[in-house]
């Protein structure tokens, strides 16, 4: 069944878009991430112009998010303190993130720069998951306990001078590096379309020591933060958010997370993280076979300015 | 009437190529508003026609040649080329198609090479390769030749797509002067005003000219979406983002466990 987007401009099979929403929901659900960085791709791979699909997954995400956060808040895994101070950061993150975005743009590299980016980060960012994932289990193999945390070798980046007590998450850490990382967070999500969940969560088990107990719940607080203001600001600024697109995403999102959480809970920790490191990289190394192999058309064609 | 008739003759057979008045181009489309609802797929309007001979000629023959050539909303485009630099693929140049037709269709009922002269096709901006698409080349303006490779990146791509075309069998006789052509709209066409010039040709020379129009608009929920987007920005991101909490807070509510 067909039906027409208002501002993406063009129509696409509800059933597709219902069944994208699923698939990601049931990712994003088993593994606690938004699922952007599959869902923007995958809306820009079907014929949706970038910017609509950038702002229209931000309230996918956030409606995915909201459903996932309402269930973590019940269950007391929720650090707002730690939140908090993240977005703190992220906002400053975002706002140079845009800036750039918008030079970048003028300067015709945009697709260059996401695609680098895209590249480097979930290649690193896989690449790392799927070692740790497989060294975690081949320790179980051997009949050793696989290793919570990481032996400290992140101490100096802890004792940090302006210190502040997270009683949540039973951490006291210097405050420096929680803004970076909501700095970072907001700048690549700003420039590549993404709530940055996937990148957060491993941020916050390695570098700030965060239990597993509060990290998926304060991430997801800061996605739905982020996601629902970029919402409203592509809306304000751009007109580029399809509600319908929206709509029928969010659906099939908020039920594929229910049955992807209640996957990921019946899983083994360490096989759902290298589960998950798989992804991204096979992700990364997708956007590096497109910058590498010969693209079958040299030429493309984008709308500058459309006449009044 | 008998020496006017002649003289009329004599002068069209002197003029040569000066359009004769004396023939009509009655056309009539089936649809002049197109309106985009939620199952909008693309549409197919269908162009008819009738010549009405010069009551005063029976000399003409009936060997007409039609071509219908519609023209959409303009828009500005930027074509870019990508190249390998350090074996990674970067779009090294671009040329921006200044206000050129988002959509562009040249159909005819053989094809236009056959119909009149490439001097006079060219004049007329008849067929893909002898519209006038302005490029801006640093900053100069020109149409280059039809087979820079820019342009011909530019309409293959388009016709890839569907907004150009040009087809030799779009307007098919029903009769020696009832004829008929179909202008297909995808789906994705842009909104606004869409310009249809109907040309009657014979032995190469044009007969008569007329034009007629549609427009294409979005109707009813798609309209309201749309307006809403643009007029009440603010109000329309606040309603999307309540709509996202709303569905996130139902399906907790509903999947909850305990």
């Amino acid at each position: 069944m067909q039906v027409y987007l208002p501002i993406a401009d063009l129509p696409v099979n509800i059933f597709l878009i219902l069944g994208m929403g699923l698939a990601v929901g049931f990712i994003s659900g088993m593994f606690g991430i938004g699922g952007g960085f599959l869902m923007t791709p995958l809306l820009i791979f079907i014929g949706i112009s970038p910017a609509v699909a950038v702002a229209s997954v931000a309230s996918h995400i956030a409606a995915s998010s909201f459903s996932g956060a309402i269930s973590y808040w019940r269950n007391r895994a929720v650090d707002i303190a730690l939140g908090l101070m993240l977005l703190g950061g992220g906002i400053v993150g975002t706002a140079t993130g845009v800036w750039l975005f918008t030079t970048l743009r003028s300067l015709d590299q945009l697709d260059l720069t996401i695609g680098l980016s895209y590249v480097t980060l979930l290649s690193i960012v896989g690449g790392l998951m799927v070692y740790e994932g497989v060294r975690g289990i081949l320790r179980a193999r051997k009949g050793m306990s696989p290793i919570v945390r990481r032996p400290g070798s992140h101490n100096w980046i802890l004792g940090l001078p302006l210190k502040m007590r997270f009683r949540r998450s039973k951490i006291y850490v210097s405050t420096i590096p929680v803004w970076a990382i909501g700095f970072i967070i907001g700048f690549v999500g700003a420039i590549m379309g993404i709530g940055g969940g996937f990148l957060l969560v491993p941020m916050l088990i390695y570098f700030l020591r965060v239990p597993t107990s509060t990290v998926i719940g304060t991430s997801m607080v800061l996605t739905l933060v982020t996601m629902a203001s970029a919402t409203l600001m592509h809306a304000a600024t751009n007109h580029l958010v399809d509600a319908v697109l929206a709509f029928i995403l969010m659906v099939g999102g908020v039920i594929g997370a229910q049955f992807g959480a209640r996957t990921g809970q019946r899983m083994r920790s360490e096989r759902l993280r290298l589960l998950l490191g798989v992804l991204v990289l096979a992700v990364g190394l997708r956007f590096a076979y497109e910058l590498v192999v010969t693209p079958d058309q040299l030429f493309s064609i984008r709308v500058v300015e459309s006449a009044p | 009437m008998k020496r006017l008739r002649l003289l009329t003759f004599a002068l069209v057979s002197l003029a040569g190529t000066m359009p004769a008045a004396a023939e009509h181009l009655v056309v009539s489309l089936s649809n002049h508003r197109v309106a985009i609802n939620s199952n909008f797929i693309g549409e197919e309007l269908v162009l008819f026609g009738t010549i009405e001979p010069d009551p005063n000629s029976s000399l003409r023959s009936a060997n007409y040649d039609v071509v219908v050539t519609v023209i959409g909303p303009v828009k500005t485009f930027r074509t870019r080329r990508k190249a390998q630099v350090a074996g990674i693929w970067v779009n090294v140049d671009s040329r921006e198609f200044l206000k050129v037709p988002s959509y562009l269709a040249t159909l005819s009922n053989r094809p236009v090479s056959d119909i009149a002269k490439p001097e006079a096709l060219r004049r007329l901006q008849i067929g893909l390769d002898n519209m006038i698409l302005t490029q801006r080349v640093g900053g100069d303006f020109a149409d280059t030749v039809h087979d820079d490779p820019f342009r011909a990146a530019f309409v293959n791509l388009e016709q890839q797509s569907g907004f150009y075309s040009e087809r030799s069998t779009g307007v098919t006789f029903l009769t020696s002067s009832v004829f008929r052509a179909n202008i297909s709209v995808p789906a994705n066409a842009s909104i606004g005003n869409y310009a249809v010039e109907v040309k009657l040709f014979t032995n190469g020379t044009v007969l008569a000219a007329t034009t007629s129009a549609f427009e294409i608009i979005k109707a009813g929920f798609e309209q309201y979406v749309a307006n809403a987007a643009l007029n009440q920005s603010l109000l329309y991101g606040l309603a999307t983002t309540m709509l996202a909490l709303l569905t996130g807070w139902f399906a907790s509510v509903v999947f909850r466990r305990d």
